[in-house]
This record gives structure tokens, sequence and C-alpha cells, in this order.
């Protein structure tokens, strides 16, 4: 018998942590990409767990789905910071400070 | 013991994932290096894999690998080296007082609000299947012919606007990434 559902579950949750607490503290817009995708993960695999928890391939079908996204997300994110590196030479996010009050 | 209500197997195959993905996240969250990083991240995404394969969800284990492991994280290298960034970009000192202090206090404590609920509430299990009219899930082969089956019925119309989405993001990836030149007739 497999594992229970609760022990991935837990797991996921454990990566989005992580995936949070990046995204919020790391300067460069390349990792704060990765982060996301730790996140992006972290959702996939409590999809996937509750598909097989309710038997029902929905879940996997949605994790498709997210993927593509993430797929278009990053090819996008990534345009942009080679745009943004174009003007500034730096990755940083701190250096994006014209709207600033 | 509860580990013995559980096959060891599975319970190696869940140590062995969790291991896998944590010490990815951690490091992707601690490299300096941004090569590091991703090289972390193609760890912790493997992790992610063989959680999928545990789970009886071997198409979306592959496509892990060959979409996510492969080509999302090759163009995150293939930017990192375009832009020759490959050095720590960090502050010396955050600009902003006490961000890691706050920032951690925040998600640890969603986090620990979502696995309470999660630890709390009731659980509704092994409901016949919606999108497969009762069918259960299937593994090897048959998974394979439940997802295209699904995705060409139920899900078609969601499937022909993730195609729309893929065209609109190519051309925006193209437009933002090319050489800005001033065209004839337009003042810059």
């Amino acid at each position: 018998m497999n594992v229970p559902a609760a022990w991935y579950l837990v797991l996921a949750a454990a990566l989005f942590g992580i995936g949070a607490f990046g995204f919020l503290t790391r300067r460069s817009a390349i990792i704060m990409f990765m982060c996301v995708e730790l996140m992006l993960n972290a959702v996939n695999l409590t999809f996937v767990t509750f598909s097989r928890t309710l038997s029902d391939v929905g879940g996997q079908i949605s994790v498709f789905f997210v993927m593509v996204v993430a797929a278009a997300e990053v090819t996008v994110g990534l345009g942009i910071v080679v745009a943004v590196f174009r003007r500034r030479a730096s990755t940083s996010v701190d250096e994006l400070t014209e709207m600033k009050g | 013991m509860i580990a013995l209500a559980y096959a060891l197997p599975s319970i190696a195959v869940f140590v062995v994932s969790a291991l896998l993905i944590l010490g990815g996240a951690v490091g992707v969250l601690t490299f300096k290096n941004p090569v590091h990083a991703a090289l972390s991240l193609i760890l912790s995404l493997f992790g992610v894999a063989l959680a999928f394969l545990a789970q009886q969800a071997d198409f979306l284990a592959a496509v892990e690998i060959i979409v996510y492991a492969g080509a999302i994280v090759v163009l995150f290298l293939f930017v990192i080296m375009f832009l020759g960034v490959d050095h720590s970009d960090e502050p010396a000192s955050a600009p902003l007082v006490g961000q890691r202090t706050l920032a951690g206090a925040a998600v640890a404590l969603v986090i620990a609000g979502v696995v309470f609920l999660m630890a709390t509430s009731h659980w509704v299990t092994g409901v016949p299947s919606v999108s497969t009219n009762g069918t259960p899930l299937a593994t090897g082969a048959d998974n394979i012919h439940q997802i295209g089956a699904a995705v060409y019925t139920t899900y078609l119309m969601a499937f022909e606007v993730t195609a729309a989405l893929l065209i609109i993001s190519v051309i925006g990836a193209v437009n933002l990434a090319r050489k800005e030149r001033p065209r004839v007739g337009e003042s810059q």
C-alpha cells in the first residue's frame, strides 16, 4: 500500500514555503523565476496527490495545463529579463526604481 | 509503529523523493551563483518526477523531465550564459530592514495554517471519477490513453485556449527580446 496522501501534501507545502521565501528574499530576477517554478511544482504535486486519492484523472489534466502555462510564463519572463538587462546591465530587481514615489 | 502499516518500498520512494525535492529547493534558495541554482532546480524537479511516478502519474513524470528539466531549465541556463550573469547579483545587506525575518515569519505562518487545516479537516476519498465517467485511475499506457481522451473531449476548450496562449507568448517573447531599431516615419 502506498504512503498516505498527507505525507505528499506536507512535502508539497514545504516546497511551496521554500519557493515563496526565496521569491520574497532573493534579488536576482532569474532566481526569483526559479522560485516561482518551485511553487508551481508544489501545486502540481498536490494536484497529482489528490488525483490519486480521488482516483480522478482531472487532477493530472490540470497539471498538464499548469506546465503549459509555466512554459509560456518562463518564455515571456526571460524575454523581459533580457530586455531589462539591455538597458541596465543587471538582473537585480532593486535597480528598477523609476516608479518610486 | 506507524511505518509498518505501509509497504517499505513506497516509504523508501517517498523519502528519496522528499530528500531530492527539499535538497534541490534549499539549493535554489542558498546558491549565490545562478548556474548552480539552476542545476539545483533540476535536482528538485527530478524529485517531483519521482513523486509523480510513485502516484500513478506516469505520463506527467515523463513530461516533467522532458519539459521542465529538459526545456525550461535549459532556457534558464541559456539566458544566464547569454547575459553573462554567472556571478552573484545579491547586495551585501538587504535594502529593506527585516525583510528576511518578516518573509520567513509570513511563510511559516501560512504553511503552518495550511498544514493545521489539513490535519484537522475531514477528507472525502474514493468518490467515482467525474472526468472519465467512473473509470478508476490507470497506470502505464492506459494512463496516457486516459489523459489523451480527457484532453480531447472534456477539456478540449481549455486545450485550444492553451494553443492560443503559446502562440501569443512566443510572439511576445520575440518582440521583447529583439533589438529596438527606429522605424521610418516614427519619432522615438
